[in-house]
C-alpha cells in the first residue's frame, strides 16, 4: 500500500494552508527526513519532512495550491519494492468532496438580533404587511442563524451553503429566516442581491464608512448585522475608483491574518489606554557601558550588542512580574494568570509583521534576550519562524521610535491582556526641582484588556515599567 | 348572545377542522361551524370515498390476472356495485367520526348551520340549508345551534364545489358531478368524463377498471395539464392500453340528453365536429370557491378569480376576518388547507410560522397507474430561464417494481444545474404517491444533489429508484 502525505497541521489552529512548492519530484527516492514540500500558512513557510522511505509515487496537491485542508492527501509515497504506477493509482483519488470550508463564526463574534413584527390580528392586508411579514425579518428569538449556545455553528441549508460558496459569500454575515433561524436560499439570494442595491445609491452616499445602513433602509436587506464585519462589498468599494487607476494585489495568508485578527482585537476587546514618559538616560549610560563590555567572538564580532529595546522587553517582563494581575489573559470563564512573562516582540517584516514570543523573558538576560530577538527577527524576514514560536504570549511591545513617532497606541494582538507601544527616546526639556532641564525621555503607551486589566491595575503596571527603565540596573540582577 | 370564542372556523372540512384543533391546542377557545358533514368534501365526497373505491377496483384488476402471479381462481370474480360503494361509505363514515371525536376531544365546540359574518367579530348561524323547503341535514349530537356568536377572529374555511358549464348542468342522473359518481346504483355501461384533472382521471381510471367504456375529453393537448408532459403521456399510454379512449384539444360543445343516455358534440382544436353516446356524463372540470353566502362582500373582503384574497398568514385585510384552504386559492388541496390554516391559527397566536411554500406542496392522482408530482414541471422549469439537469428512472430498472409485477412507470428528478437545487420531481407508476413525501423533504431541507446521492436508500424497495433517478441527473446512474 502506498502512503499517503497529509498536509500537515503546523500549529494547533491550523485549518488549511498554502502548497508552496515541492522539493521532490514524482519519481525521486525518498529517505526519512528528507524535505519534501514547503508549505505557507498564517505567517510562515515550513518544511514538509518525510517520516518513511520509498519513492515519491505521486503529486497529488501540485504546488502553488491555496487553502488546502489539513489532513488532505497531498502526495503518495510508493514502499520499496511497490510498484510505482499502481502505487499511484491504486490510491484514493484526490478527495473531491474534502471537507468544505464549514463557514463557522466564532462564538463571540458579535450578532446584533432583529425583532420581528409581532403578528397582530388582522392587521390590513393592503399595508403591504404581507411583504413585511415575509420570513425576511429576522428574529428575535436567536440570534439567526447562529447557535444560541456559542458552539457557533452557522445553521444554514445543504443549498444554502452551496449558494453561499458560488456567490463567495460568507455565511456568518447572513441572517437566517428559515426554520429556527436558520439560513435558508432566500437569505442567500437576498445578500446577494445587496450590493447591486447598494451600487446604485449615489457614490457620496456610498463612501459612508458603511453602506449598511442604507441596504438597512431599503428594507430588504437583514443582513447587515455582523459587526466583525462592517466593510462595504469590494464591489461597492471599487466603485468609489476609476477603474484603472489602482492595481489590485490579492492578499496573501499574513495579510488575511492580520486583517482578520485586528478586526477581531478591536471589535471584541475593550481597548483602554494608559501614558507615560520614561527617562532614558540613566539606561543608554549603562546600555553604552554592557555594550562596551562586550567580548567578541572569534571572527572579532562583539559578542552581544544590546538595543534600548531589549531594556524595554525585559523591563514590560519583570513589570509583570512585580504586577502578576496584569499578566493576565481573558477568557469566557475564567481569567488566565500567567506565572511567566512571554513578550511577544512586533517585527515589521516585508508585506507586514508578525510578532515572535520571547518566552520567560522574566529569567533571561539582557544578552540572552538581545541574541534571540535578533536570531528571530531574521527569521521572521525570511518568513521561517515556527508556529509556536508566534503563538501566545502574555503580552507584547511595539516599537516605532526608530521611526521618530513620539507616541502612540497599539492594537493588542489575542490573546495578550496588554501592549505596550513605544516611541522615540529624545531630548525633552523637563522640569527638575523647580527648574527646566534637559533628559532623553521616552512616551509609552499601554493598551490593555479592560476584562482583564482595570485603570488602575494597568497604571501600577505601567509604573513599575518606569520605574525599571529609570533604574536599570535592577534588570541586571 | 351567545358565548364568546377567541376563535370561529366556518367549515369543518380538512382545513377547517385541522385548523380548529391547532387553535385549541394554542390555548384559543374555539368553535367550528358545519352545515353538511363534518370532514368536508374530501373526506365524505372526495379523496377518502374515491381511495376506498379505487381500492376495490385495484383489488379487482388484481384478480382479474391471477395468472401473472401464478395463482389460479376456480369461478368468476364479479363485484357487487352497491357493496363496492357501501364499503366506501363506511371508510367516510368511519373518518367522519372520527373527527367529531377529535374536536370534542381538544374542546372544540361544533354548531351546525349556515354561517354569516354581519360584521367582524360575530357569526350569525342559521338553518344548515338557507333554504327552508329543502331538507335539513339533522344536526349531529353535542353540536350547538342556531343564533348569533361572537370570536375574535373568525376563519373562512368554506372550501369549494364542482364547477358548472353552462348547458352541461349536472341533474344528478344522466350528468354526474362527483357527487353521484361517487354512490353509483350500478356502474355504467359507457361514461364520458369531461375534464382530466386529478378527478376526472380517477373516476375514469375507477369505471375503466370495473369495466365500463371511458372516453375522457380535455379542452388542453395534454391529459394531466398540471403534470409534467413525459410523466402525463407515459400515464396516458398505460390508460390507453387499459382501453381508455382520450381526446384532447377538445372541448364539449353541447350535450344532449336522452332517457338513459347523453350523447356529447365535441370539438377537436381544427373544428372537427363528432357526436359521443355514453350511458352517463361526469363533469369534472374543476372547481369554484364557496365564497357565497357568508356575507363576506360587505366586510370589504377583496376577491381574486373568484376566491378570497388573503396574505401570508391568511389576512383578508378585514380585522379579525381570515380565510383559508380551497376558497383561499389554488393549489385546492387538503393537505394545503391544512397547512394553511395552521400557519393562520400560529400566527394569531403570536407564534412565528412560516408562510406556506406554495411550490413545495405536492399533488397525488390515484389513477392506475398513480401520478405524484412536486415543484415545477420540465416545461415551467425551461420557461423559468433554469439551465436544468434531468435524471429519469424508469421501473423497469427497479427489482422490487419487477418483483411487484409493476414494470411500468417513471421517475424524474430535474435539478438547477447551477446550484443542485432540486426544483421538481415527477412520478408515474405503482405506489408513487407514497414515494413523492420523499422528495418534498428534500426539498423542504433544501438539498442539493449532493445530499440525496449520499442517502442511503433500503433495497429493495421502489424507493430505491429516487436515489437512480438524482444520479441519473448526474450520469453516475447504475441500474440504467
Amino acid at each position: 500500500m502506498p502512503i499517503d502525505i497529509l498536509m500537515p497541521a503546523l500549529s494547533p489552529t491550523m485549518e488549511k494552508g498554502t502548497l508552496a512548492k515541492w522539493l521532490k519530484k514524482e519519481g525521486d527516492a525518498i529517505k526519512s527526513g528528507d524535505v519534501l514540500a514547503e508549505i505557507e500558512t498564517d505567517k510562515a513557510t515550513m518544511e514538509v519532512e518525510a517520516v518513511d522511505e520509498g519513492v515519491l509515487a505521486r503529486i497529488v496537491v501540485p504546488e502553488g495550491s491555496a487553502d488546502v485542508p489539513v489532513n488532505q492527501v497531498i502526495g503518495l509515497i510508493a514502499e520499496e519494492g511497490e510498484d510505482l504506477s499502481a502505487a499511484a493509482s491504486a490510491a484514493a483519488a484526490p478527495d473531491a468532496s474534502a471537507p468544505a470550508s464549514p463557514g463557522v463564526v466564532k462564538p463571540d463574534d458579535q450578532v446584533l438580533q432583529y425583532e420581528r413584527p409581532g403578528a397582530t390580528a388582522g392587521a390590513p392586508l393592503t399595508t403591504g404587511t404581507a411583504e413585511a411579514f415575509r420570513g425576511g425579518k429576522p428574529l428575535a428569538v436567536s440570534a439567526a442563524g447562529v447557535s444560541a449556545d456559542g458552539s457557533g455553528r452557522v445553521f444554514a441549508s445543504p443549498l444554502a451553503r452551496r449558494l453561499a460558496s458560488q456567490a463567495g459569500l460568507d455565511l456568518g454575515a447572513i441572517t437566517g429566516t428559515g426554520p429556527g433561524g436558520r439560513i435558508v436560499e432566500r437569505d442567500v439570494r437576498a445578500a446577494e442581491k445587496a450590493p447591486k442595491v447598494a451600487s446604485a445609491a449615489p457614490i457620496a452616499a456610498a463612501s459612508q464608512p458603511a453602506a449598511a445602513p442604507q441596504l438597512a433602509a431599503s428594507g430588504k436587506v437583514p443582513d447587515v448585522r455582523n459587526a466583525a464585519a462592517p466593510t462595504a462589498p469590494d464591489s461597492v468599494i471599487k466603485t468609489m475608483f476609476e477603474a484603472g487607476s489602482y492595481e489590485e494585489v490579492p492578499h496573501d495568508n499574513m495579510r488575511k491574518t492580520i486583517a482578520r485578527r485586528l478586526t477581531e482585537a478591536k471589535g471584541t476587546i475593550p481597548h483602554f489606554y494608559l501614558s507615560l514618559d520614561c527617562e532614558l538616560d540613566a539606561l543608554l549610560a549603562l546600555r553604552e557601558q554592557i555594550n562596551a563590555s562586550a567580548g567578541q567572538s572569534r571572527e572579532g564580532k562583539p559578542l552581544f550588542k544590546m538595543s534600548v529595546n531589549d531594556f524595554v522587553i525585559k523591563a514590560m517582563a519583570l513589570a509583570l512580574q512585580r504586577v502578576p494581575d496584569a499578566n493576565a489573559t481573558w477568557t469566557e470563564r475564567a481569567m488566565l494568570k500567567h506565572r511567566h512573562s512571554d513578550v511577544g516582540v512586533a517585527v515589521s517584516i516585508p508585506g507586514g509583521l508578525i510578532t515572535p514570543v520571547i518566552r520567560r523573558a522574566e529569567s533571561k538576560t539582557l544578552s540572552a534576550i538581545s541574541n534571540e530577538m535578533k536570531d528571530m527577527a531574521a527569521r521572521a524576514k525570511a518568513r521561517k519562524l515556527k508556529p509556536e514560536e508566534y503563538t501566545g504570549g502574555t503580552t507584547a511591545v511595539s516599537n516605532l521610535g526608530m521611526f521618530g513617532i513620539r507616541n502612540f497606541s497599539a492594537v493588542i494582538n489575542p490573546p495578550h491582556a496588554t501592549i505596550l507601544a513605544v516611541g522615540v527616546g529624545e531630548k525633552r526639556v523637563v522640569v527638575k526641582g523647580g527648574a527646566p532641564s534637559v533628559a532623553t525621555v521616552m512616551s509609552v503607551t499601554l493598551s490593555t484588556d479592560h476584562r482583564a486589566v482595570d485603570g488602575a491595575l494597568g497604571a501600577e503596571l505601567l509604573g513599575a515599567f518606569k520605574r525599571l527603565i529609570e533604574n536599570p540596573m535592577g534588570m541586571l540582577v | 348572545m351567545a358565548d364568546a370564542y377567541d376563535v370561529i372556523v366556518i367549515g369543518a372540512g380538512p382545513g377547517g377542522y385541522v385548523t380548529a384543533i391547532r387553535a385549541a391546542q394554542l390555548g384559543f377557545r374555539t368553535a367550528v361551524v358545519e352545515r353538511e358533514h363534518l370532514g368536508g368534501i374530501c373526506l365524505n365526497w372526495g379523496c377518502i370515498p374515491t381511495k376506498a373505491l379505487l381500492r376495490s377496483a385495484e383489488i379487482y384488476h388484481y384478480l382479474q390476472h391471477p395468472a401473472d402471479y401464478g395463482l389460479t381462481i376456480e369461478g368468476q370474480v364479479g363485484f357487487d356495485p352497491a357493496a363496492v360503494v357501501k364499503r366506501s361509505r363506511g371508510v367516510s363514515q368511519q373518518l367522519a367520526t372520527g373527527v367529531g371525536f377529535l374536536l370534542k376531544k381538544n374542546k372544540v365546540d361544533v354548531i351546525w348551520g349556515q354561517a354569516n359574518v354581519p360584521r367582524p367579530g360575530e357569526v350569525v348561524v342559521g338553518p344548515p340549508k338557507p333554504d327552508a323547503a329543502q331538507p335539513q341535514n339533522p344536526p349531529p349530537k353535542g353540536t350547538l345551534g342556531q343564533g348569533t356568536y361572537r370570536a375574535k377572529h373568525i376563519i373562512v374555511a368554506t372550501g369549494a364545489r364542482p364547477r358548472v358549464l353552462p348547458g352541461i348542468e349536472p341533474d344528478g342522473r344522466l350528468i354526474w358531478t362527483y357527487f353521484e359518481a361517487m354512490v353509483p346504483k350500478a356502474f355504467p355501461k359507457s361514461l364520458i368524463v369531461m375534464g382530466s384533472g386529478a378527478i376526472g382521471i380517477e373516476f375514469a381510471s375507477f369505471y375503466r377498471t370495473m369495466g365500463t367504456d371511458v372516453t375522457v375529453i380535455e379542452v388542453l393537448p395534454q391529459i394531466l395539464p398540471v403534470e409534467d408532459a413525459e410523466i402525463a403521456a407515459l400515464a396516458r399510454k398505460r390508460f390507453e392500453k387499459q382501453g381508455i379512449t382520450f381526446l384532447t384539444s377538445t372541448k364539449v360543445t353541447q350535450v344532449r340528453k336522452g332517457t338513459d343516455d347523453v350523447t356529447a358534440t365535441v370539438e377537436d382544436a381544427k373544428g372537427a365536429r363528432q357526436e359521443i353516446r355514453a350511458e352517463r356524463l361526469i363533469s369534472a372540470v374543476g372547481v369554484v370557491g364557496n365564497v357565497e353566502g357568508i356575507g363576506l362582500e360587505k366586510l370589504g373582503v377583496q376577491f381574486e378569480r373568484g376566491l378570497v384574497k388573503i396574505d401570508q398568514f391568511g389576512r383578508t385585510g378585514v380585522e379579525g376576518l381570515y380565510a383559508i384552504g380551497d376558497v383561499a386559492g389554488p393549489p385546492m388541496l387538503a393537505h394545503k388547507a391544512e397547512h394553511e390554516g395552521t400557519v393562520c391559527v400560529e400566527a394569531i397566536a403570536g407564534r412565528h410560522p412560516h408562510p406556506i411554500e406554495k411550490a413545495m406542496i405536492p399533488g397525488c392522482t390515484y389513477c392506475q397507474p398513480q401520478v405524484a408530482s412536486v415543484g415545477m414541471t420540465e416545461a415551467k422549469a425551461r420557461e423559468a430561464g433554469f439551465e436544468l439537469k434531468i435524471g429519469r428512472f424508469p421501473f423497469a430498472g427497479n427489482g422490487k417494481a419487477i418483483a411487484l409485477g409493476e414494470p411500468d412507470g417513471m421517475v424524474k428528478t430535474i435539478f438547477d444545474a447551477k446550484s443542485g437545487k432540486l426544483i421538481g420531481a415527477h412520478m408515474v407508476g405503482a405506489e408513487v404517491t407514497e414515494l413523492i413525501q420523499g422528495y418534498v423533504v428534500a426539498m423542504n431541507l433544501e438539498t442539493t444533489e449532493e445530499e440525496l446521492m449520499h442517502t442511503v436508500f433500503p433495497h429493495p424497495t421502489l424507493s430505491e429508484m429516487m436515489h437512480e433517478s438524482v444520479l441519473d441527473a448526474y450520469g453516475q446512474v447504475i441500474h440504467k
